[in-house]
């Protein structure tokens, strides 16, 4: 099994809690996994990625060979397409949420980023901040696109959930059970898709 | 022991806690600042009493790290790249005397400059100070030679430098721990003049550390830690140092090279090793992110020899980090290409957050300055570096930790008056204090304004030394009482801003502004944690 994962956001949209729980399952599986996170500067406000890569081989890069990446994973869909360069163009999936964080003033139009994803072989867009709302909070979007990514994984869905209870343990059951019920939400959309 | 899972930073940190440190000493700076956090934040060195606190800047810390070696502990020092310019004074003269107790200094760079100004290698300094170098491949490596460290510091008495990279840095993988050892004990050098560098003892010091020099690579040839990894085919040579050699493995079926690797992490580089290898191959590839160092080295001034490959040559790009595909090019395998990139995407940099105090201090300057020609604004290392960008365009400088100060000094003794500083208050503590006191003495007819937000910002909000001291330090350097002038960076308060600055602009001597509002990370943060604690002792 090898799993390479770009996840994509801006600074505090929570793409570090996604690689940590997808991080935690994998571990409880038995895998090899490598992280590169990023820190200082970039957080604030600017574009941020994380390189995910699961095996269970040895893993040598800390950061994913460009054109090898199995999965594109954004809570932003401009930030998406930013590394649709780093996909394997010929297996690699982009899963993104539909909502733009807009802190610039030329962001691009929503219609055009989301023709640009549409056009690519091998993409799932979720509105994913529609979904957290209604659960009860936007900040648990994130956690609604793991929710679709999950299928694409290659990882049990309990284990993402016993990693999501671990993870929020410190911060509740409330949190703990949104963030359950945003996974769960998020792989339903998935599902229904396919 | 279970595996954690760790950052390269923490790995460093918990190896160095497991190796029986008694100290760290550090001032945050990206990509090190993890290692002191996971320290401060480890309940196992809380048991073992480890002391933690942040220093006003890297000399400071150094030199702390210095007299625990001294009194016989073990001593780690860390850092950020650009900071070991700072402690350079001490480092190098840390060489020179020599350890007690283990001394470690950390040192973090930042090839393709993700959070800094510039991409300085500090393998050199290394090099430069004479001492041994330790550059880990991974997160174990980063644990393991940590713990190696402590122990090569006290078996030859000399400081050793550990380099890593943002990549290591910041990305997380599993580290199995080992066994815990005690701290040392109390003990002072057997010589008491050891760390007196009078010239007449300096001059015996610096013999004893000329001698060790052989050690340090027969040393180099024994750890394990370079390794030469013998293969069939001898078109070519590789040399891959530190993390390098994952991404030469990277490109390979099962991780295996076809051409013989000499896998390097600790220097002086053994020169057996590198002989061996030079001897049996036609050509030489060198990998090393940074600079090209050991390439250089290698090749010597004249290349009169076998032909060597890397960032010379320009079969690496001479600036930025290395990456898979970079060594894939030099190897001249054909990589993987992705989809194009769609015109549509659009940059997005960092930005002050919305609320920060530093964007109302900048609108109000921005006004106050608009009467006087632009570009006279001097700023520094910090969140506020980020208003030289679009909408505020503020600033006119940032090139070293305490530079504002003292260029406005410089550049009013030319003519430019007014002439304005815009310091942070852990900048200022770090490096300003000294310049400031230059421009009180020279009467220098320049506007600080320190934007305190009561923090270490951009690297997360760590405590900052200058915490509830800033007025009574500007009083105690000389600066006129009614030339320090607070205000309140506020939306509301623009108006009355921007009248106190226009002011201290049309004084022609030393006017220190301090605008002070916390930063609304740390704000918020404390709010939450009131708030929890609230709800807690309600239930």
């Amino acid at each position: 099994m090898k799993k390479d994962i770009i996840l994509a956001g801006v600074g505090g949209q929570g793409i570090l809690t996604i690689a940590t729980v997808i991080g935690t399952a994998a571990l409880m599986e038995g895998l090899q996994l490598k992280q590169a996170e990023v820190h200082g500067m970039s957080q604030r406000g600017g574009d941020v990625q994380s390189h995910l890569r699961l095996s269970s081989k040895p893993i040598a890069s800390d950061l994913i060979p460009e054109g090898k990446a199995d999965l594109v994973i954004s809570v932003e869909p401009m930030e998406s397409l930013r590394y649709v360069n780093m996909m394997n163009k010929e297996t690699g999936w982009l899963i993104t949420s539909m909502n733009p964080f807009i802190n610039m003033s030329n962001y691009p139009s929503l219609e055009e980023l989301l023709a640009e994803i549409w056009n690519l072989p091998r993409n799932v867009t979720i509105d994913a901040e529609k979904v957290a709302k209604e659960l009860g909070s936007v900040k648990a979007a994130n956690i609604v696109v793991l929710g679709a990514a999950s299928p694409y994984l290659e990882i049990k869905f309990e284990n993402l959930e016993k990693a999501i209870e671990s993870i929020f343990a410190e911060k509740g059951n409330d949190v703990i059970q949104l963030n359950l019920k945003a996974l769960r939400a998020g792989r339903e959309l998935a599902d229904k898709r396919g | 022991m279970q595996k954690l899972l760790l950052l390269g930073d923490e790995a460093i940190a918990q190896g160095a806690i497991d190796a029986g440190l008694s100290g760290v000493y550090a001032y945050p700076g990206t990509p090190s600042t993890e290692i002191t956090e996971y320290i401060q934040a480890s309940k196992e060195a809380k048991e073992r009493n480890i002391r933690s606190n942040w220093s006003a800047n890297e000399k400071t810390a150094m030199e702390s790290a210095i007299g625990m070696s001294y009194a016989g502990k073990k001593a780690l020092v860390c850092m950020k790249h650009v900071g070991l310019n700072v402690a350079a004074d001490a480092f190098v003269n840390a060489a020179i005397t020599g350890a007690n107790g283990g001394l470690v200094v950390l040192s973090a760079d930042d090839p393709s400059m993700h959070s800094s100004q510039n991409e300085q290698d500090s393998r050199f300094y290394g090099k430069f100070a004479m001492i041994p170098v330790l550059e880990p491949s991974n997160q174990q490596e980063a644990y393991d030679m940590t713990r190696y460290a402590f122990a090569l510091s006290e078996k030859f008495g000399t400081p050793v430098l550990i380099r890593v990279t943002t990549r290591l840095a910041h990305s997380r993988a599993g580290v199995q721990r080992v066994e815990v050892l005690g701290q040392n004990d109390l003990h002072l050098p057997s010589n008491l003049k050891q760390f007196v560098l009078l010239p007449s003892i300096a001059r015996k010091q610096y013999n004893q550390l000329l001698g060790k020099q052989a050690r340090f690579e027969d040393d180099a040839l024994t750890s394990g830690y370079n390794q030469l990894i013998e293969k069939d085919n001898h078109k070519l040579g590789i040399i891959a140092c530190g993390l390098a050699y994952n991404y030469l493995i990277e490109n390979f079926e099962d991780h295996q090279v076809p051409y013989p690797v000499l896998k390097v992490g600790q220097y002086p580089v053994p020169h057996d090793l590198v002989r061996k290898l030079y001897d049996q191959v036609e050509e030489i590839l060198v990998l090393e992110d940074g600079y090209p160092l050991f390439e250089e080295l290698l090749k010597g001034y004249l290349n009169n020899g076998k032909k060597i490959m890397g960032r010379l040559d320009g079969s690496i790009p001479m600036a930025g980090e290395l990456n898979p595909n970079i060594v894939a090019h030099a190897l001249g395998i054909p990589v993987n290409v992705g989809h194009q990139n769609p015109a549509v995407i659009q940059g997005r940099p960092p930005s002050l957050c919305d609320g920060c105090s530093h964007t109302d201090s900048f609108l109000a300057l921005n006004e106050a300055l608009s009467k006087f020609s632009s570009g006279r604004v001097f700023s520094d290392i910090g969140c506020y570096t980020l208003s030289a960008l679009k909408p505020l365009e503020s600033i006119n400088s940032c090139v070293d930790m305490g530079a504002s100060i003292t260029m406005a000094i410089g550049a009013a003794d030319a003519g430019l008056v007014p002439a304005v500083a815009s310091i942070g208050d852990s900048t200022f503590t770090h490096s300003g204090m000294t310049g400031l006191l230059d421009a009180v003495n020279n009467n220098s007819p320049i506007v600080v304004t320190i934007l305190d937000n009561s923090t270490t910002g951009m690297t997360g909000g760590q405590q900052s030394s200058a915490l509830g001291k800033i007025d009574t330090i500007c009083l105690g350097l000389g600066v006129h009482p009614d030339h320090i002038r607070v205000i309140t960076p506020l939306r509301r308060n623009h108006e009355e801003n921007v009248k106190v600055i226009t002011e201290e602009l049309n004084y022609q001597g030393v006017s220190v502004i301090i605008a002070r509002r916390e930063c609304i990370q740390t704000l918020g943060r404390r709010m939450k944690l009131k708030a929890m604690q609230k709800m807690e002792s309600n239930n």
